[in-house]
Parts: C-alpha cells; sequence; structure tokens
C-alpha cells in the first residue's frame, strides 16, 4: 500500500508515485489521439448539415410516425426470406468451421507449421470482413438475389464459430483423450469419443448465438442487393416512404428480440 | 452413460438431447425447415455460371493487388475510419459509463434501471447500417454521421456488459467503504470502479477493435470511411483496388487485435 510522509503525518495514497506518473501519461497521451482524430473528422463534416440537424431530426419524426401498418402484407415473404438468409449461412458457416476449427486447434492440427497457420489466416480473414462487404463482393460476382447473401452469412460465420471452437477444442480435459487413446483407439475414434463429446455442448451454444448474430447481420444485407427485408428496406427510402420503413424497423425489431429469446433458451438448455 | 449394456448390444454415446420424443421432434422440424427453406430460394443458375469467370478474376486480382492508382481515396478512407473508430469508442465510452451504471441492478432505483436498459436493447436490437441511414439523414453525409452511429451502437456493447459485470461484484468490499460513511460518489469511485475497472479497460480496447471493423461498412450508406471507397471500387469492378482495401482493413484488423490482445492480458 503506497504511503507518503507528509511532514510527520503518514498520508494514505492510492497509487504510489511511478504509477501515478503511468496513469498520468496513459490519461494524455490517449487524450491527444483522440483530439486529433476529432480534428480529422471535424474537418471531413459539413457543419452547416448538422446545425439543422434537429430541424431534420423533427422532420424524419413527423414523417415516420404513423408507422403503415397494412404495409405488413407485403413484408411476410421478405421476413421469411431473411430469416433463411441467416439460418442456411449459419448452416454452412458451421459446417466448413468445424472442420478449419480442428486444424486451428494446437492440439488436434495435424501438423504446427503448415496447417495451423493457415487455418488460423483463414479464421482472421474471414472474421475482419464484414458480412455487408462480403454481400457487396458477392452481389458483383453471383448478381443479387438471396444465394449472394447466404453465401455472405456463412463465409462471415466461418471466422467466428471457427475460432470460438478451437479455443473450445484447446480447453478439453486431456484425461479423457489419453484415456481413449490407451484402449489403442484410432486417430478418428480419439476424435469422435474424446474430443467430440466434450467439445459438443460448446459447439451447439456457439452456432446457436451466431445464428441469433446472423438474424440481425441478414436485415440489411438487402441494402447492397443481397435479398431479404433489406431490399423492402432500401426502395422504401428511395421513394422516400417513411412510414414504411418504420413498420419494417418494427418488424425487425420483434424479430430480432425474438431470435435473442429463442437463442437464449436454447443456450440456457444445452450449457 | 454407464447402464451395462447386455450381451451383444453396442455401447451408443449418449445423444445430446436426452428426450427421444423432442430429438426426433426437433430433426423432423429441421428436416421440413430446410425442404421449406431450400424450396423457396430461387437462384438464376445462367448469372451465376456468368460470374463465375468474374469470381475468378477477383481472386486472382487479390495476388495483385492495386495500392496505388487510388492510393489517395484509399488513404482518406482509411484515415477516417481510424479516427472514427477512435472518437466515437471515446465518445461511446463516456456515455455508456453512466448508462452502465444506471442499468446495474444492484445500485440503481428501478426506474433509471429500465430506462438505460430500453437505451441497450435499442441499441442491440438494429445493425450499426440501419442506424447510420437515420444519422446520414440527420447529420448530412461524411464521417459525424458514421462516428455518432458508432458511439451510439457501442452504448448497447459496453453499457450492457459494464452493468453485468457490476451486477458480480463482491458486495463485501461496497459495504466496507458505506461502512466509512462514504457518500454515493465516493462508494462507486472506491468500490465499484476498481473491481472493475480492468474489465472496462479490456472491453472498450475490444470495442475499439469492433468499431473500426464496422466503420468500413457505414461507409456503404454514406457515413463515411473506407466502406465508401470500397463500395465504389466494386461498383466499377475494380476489383484490384478492391482487393487492395480488403487486404488493407484485414491487415489493420490482425494488427489490432494482436494490440488490444497484449493489452487486455496486461490490465487483467
Amino acid at each position: 500500500m503506497p504511503v507518503s510522509n507528509a511532514g510527520a503525518v503518514k498520508a494514505w495514497r492510492r497509487r504510489d508515485r511511478r504509477t501515478d506518473l503511468l496513469v498520468w501519461l496513459a490519461w494524455l497521451v490517449g487524450t491527444a489521439v483522440v483530439v486529433a482524430s476529432w480534428r480529422v473528422i471535424s474537418g471531413n463534416t459539413m457543419w452547416p448539415f448538422v446545425w439543422d440537424a434537429p430541424t431534420q431530426a423533427w422532420d424524419l419524426l413527423s414523417r415516420m410516425v404513423p408507422p403503415r401498418w397494412t404495409y405488413i402484407d407485403q413484408l411476410w415473404r421478405p421476413l421469411w426470406d431473411t430469416i433463411n438468409i441467416a439460418t442456411l449461412g449459419t448452416l454452412l458457416g458451421v459446417v466448413i468451421a468445424t472442420p478449419l476449427g480442428f486444424l486451428a486447434a494446437r492440439n488436434t492440427t495435424p501438423s504446427m507449421l503448415v496447417v495451423r497457420p493457415l487455418a488460423l489466416y483463414c479464421i482472421v480473414a474471414s472474421r475482419s470482413i464484414n458480412s455487408l462487404i462480403w454481400a457487396l463482393l458477392l452481389v458483383s460476382i453471383l448478381g443479387p438475389g438471396i444465394l449472394a447473401g447466404i453465401l455472405a452469412i456463412g463465409f462471415r460465420s466461418i471466422g467466428f464459430v471457427g475460432k470460438l471452437l478451437y479455443e473450445a477444442i484447446e480447453e478439453i480435459d486431456p484425461s479423457q483423450v489419453e484415456a481413449i487413446t490407451s484402449t489403442g483407439a484410432s486417430r478418428a475414434q480419439v476424435l469422435a469419443y474424446g474430443i467430440v463429446p466434450q467439445v459438443l455442448p460448446a459447439f451447439a451454444g456457439i452456432s446457436v448465438y451466431r445464428w441469433d448474430i446472423n438474424i440481425r447481420e441478414s436485415t440489411v444485407l438487402g441494402l447492397v442487393g443481397a435479398g431479404g427485408i433489406g431490399l423492402q428496406l432500401q426502395s422504401s427510402i428511395n421513394i422516400l416512404a417513411w412510414p414504411q420503413v418504420t413498420m419494417i424497423f418494427i418488424l425487425i425489431f420483434v424479430t430480432v428480440l425474438a431470435s435473442e429469446w429463442v437463442s437464449a433458451r436454447v443456450r440456457g438448455a444445452i450449457v | 452413460m454407464s447402464v451395462a449394456s447386455p450381451a451383444g448390444r453396442r455401447w451408443s454415446p449418449p445423444p445430446l438431447v436426452a428426450n427421444p420424443l423432442l430429438r426426433w421432434g426437433l430433426a423432423l422440424g429441421a428436416a421440413i425447415y430446410l425442404a421449406a427453406a431450400l424450396g423457396t430460394i430461387e437462384v438464376r443458375w445462367a448469372r451465376v455460371l456468368e460470374g463465375i469467370p468474374r469470381g475468378l478474376a477477383f481472386v486472382a486480382s487479390f495476388l495483385t493487388p492495386d495500392f496505388l492508382s487510388r492510393w489517395r481515396d484509399i488513404w482518406e478512407g482509411i484515415l477516417e475510419s481510424i479516427t472514427m473508430a477512435i472518437t466515437s469508442t471515446a465518445l461511446g465510452i463516456l456515455i455508456s459509463v453512466p448508462i452502465g451504471l444506471g442499468a446495474a441492478r444492484n445500485i440503481a432505483p428501478v426506474p433509471i434501471y429500465l430506462a438505460c436498459r430500453g437505451v441497450i436493447a435499442l441499441s442491440r436490437t438494429f445493425q450499426e447500417v440501419i442506424i447510420a441511414i437515420l444519422f446520414v439523414k440527420m447529420f448530412g453525409f461524411g464521417p459525424l454521421a458514421g462516428m455518432i452511429t458508432l458511439a451510439f451502437a457501442t452504448i448497447g456493447f459496453l453499457a450492457k456488459l459494464l452493468a453485468e459485470d457490476i451486477e458480480e461484484i463482491d458486495r463485501s468490499q461496497v459495504e466496507a467503504i458505506r461502512s466509512t460513511g462514504a457518500s454515493w460518489s465516493q462508494l462507486i469511485n472506491y468500490a465499484v470502479q476498481p473491481q472493475v475497472m480492468p474489465r472496462l479497460i479490456g472491453l472498450s480496447v475490444y470495442r475499439l477493435d469492433i468499431n473500426f471493423r464496422e466503420s468500413a461498412v457505414v461507409g456503404i450508406v454514406g457515413a463515411g470511411g473506407i466502406g465508401a471507397t470500397l463500395n465504389t471500387a466494386f461498383d466499377r469492378y475494380e476489383f484490384d483496388t478492391a482487393a487492395a482495401v480488403l487486404l488493407l482493413i484485414i491487415g489493420i484488423v490482425m494488427a489490432t487485435e494482436y494490440a488490444s490482445g497484449i493489452i487486455r492480458r496486461k490490465v487483467q
């Protein structure tokens, strides 16, 4: 406990002098970086447009309320597509991520030098590119449609599921693997009876969690043409039909909340 | 699991779902859903076939990324993305801390708790891009709208995890500080804050990482950053420039992830 002597009286201080200085320095550098960044942002901003933001916000609100409730009749099909994009995309991601996870985990990889770095690179590359960017890319290759959306969600999910899966594999209890190995089991049998049962609950939890994130992500894929309810959102915004936009927002809100609830229930049941 | 199997019967591992009715019901439901979902996908195979050479061209352009011919646009986009990520994280932390305190059931009264949880739910439900559309309409095109969007999205993440962390703190330390006659602000400062600070720093660094990644997409709807450059490159089918941008994003994300890993290990 750092204590300083102020004359004859000992005074308690929270940190010693060196830590105090370091903390102060960290604050200084952090503030300087934030201020410098802010200058770049404010330099690239058209301030007259910002000053009338309250007017714009009020204008937007008055146009958005009340929502056009009848528009929901045209939204069921896009909603179904959105859910399909999320579900099938998650399925695709999980199917590719599973072998990748085993190749990337330190204790199951066939080769630390070649295969593991390669698998890790695939995982990082998939994770760094947002599903909307994947969609942008796939729409320009495959043309607009649900297929591009499913592939985009799938490719983005590979990194997420793969990373969490290989971490789960690395954390398994080695004694169970040893026990199976000592019975003379082959590599495949060790995998099936020693490792898979240990990671199965984590695996199911990760997949359901990713599905719930994917529902949220797939609501916007339509903005770049990859199908789902985002298409309706885009066309409603393009014709400035704000009451329809509100209706779409309400539907998205309810869908995401429902998927979050389902995912939490399933994860609660598994773990 | 350890049921002695009668002779001649093979042992099989226990299934994931114990109840056989539920298990087969789930399997049947999944099969029906899959058939229905796959049945409603319309794929125009002609268009897909047409796209395959373009896809191969894109993959090939990853080997010959073109950083130079649009370097000014790329540089401006990257700079805007990085500054957007930094300012939005700073602003997000400033707003998240009070909301996080308000959303912790053990230190906030019920009305404040409900209000703060409501803000968190709202921020978590909508994808960043949707929020960006609204803010671009309000604040005009440019990085300011993107910054506010990301700051808003940060609240849902940071305030929620901070609140959960505060709810799990050690009560005895709070009682010890309270017994000295400390005021509310002293209580927060000396009993709560030291317990959650390491995790708050870790989460903030992690969020900075996420905000950079997200700053690449809000540009698609006009909120500044590298996303606008990327969108233009795809629209013009300039795959080599797009590949350069993607490689830069991957590189920066890998670097920040590595750095944030080190910082998080240090503080925790």
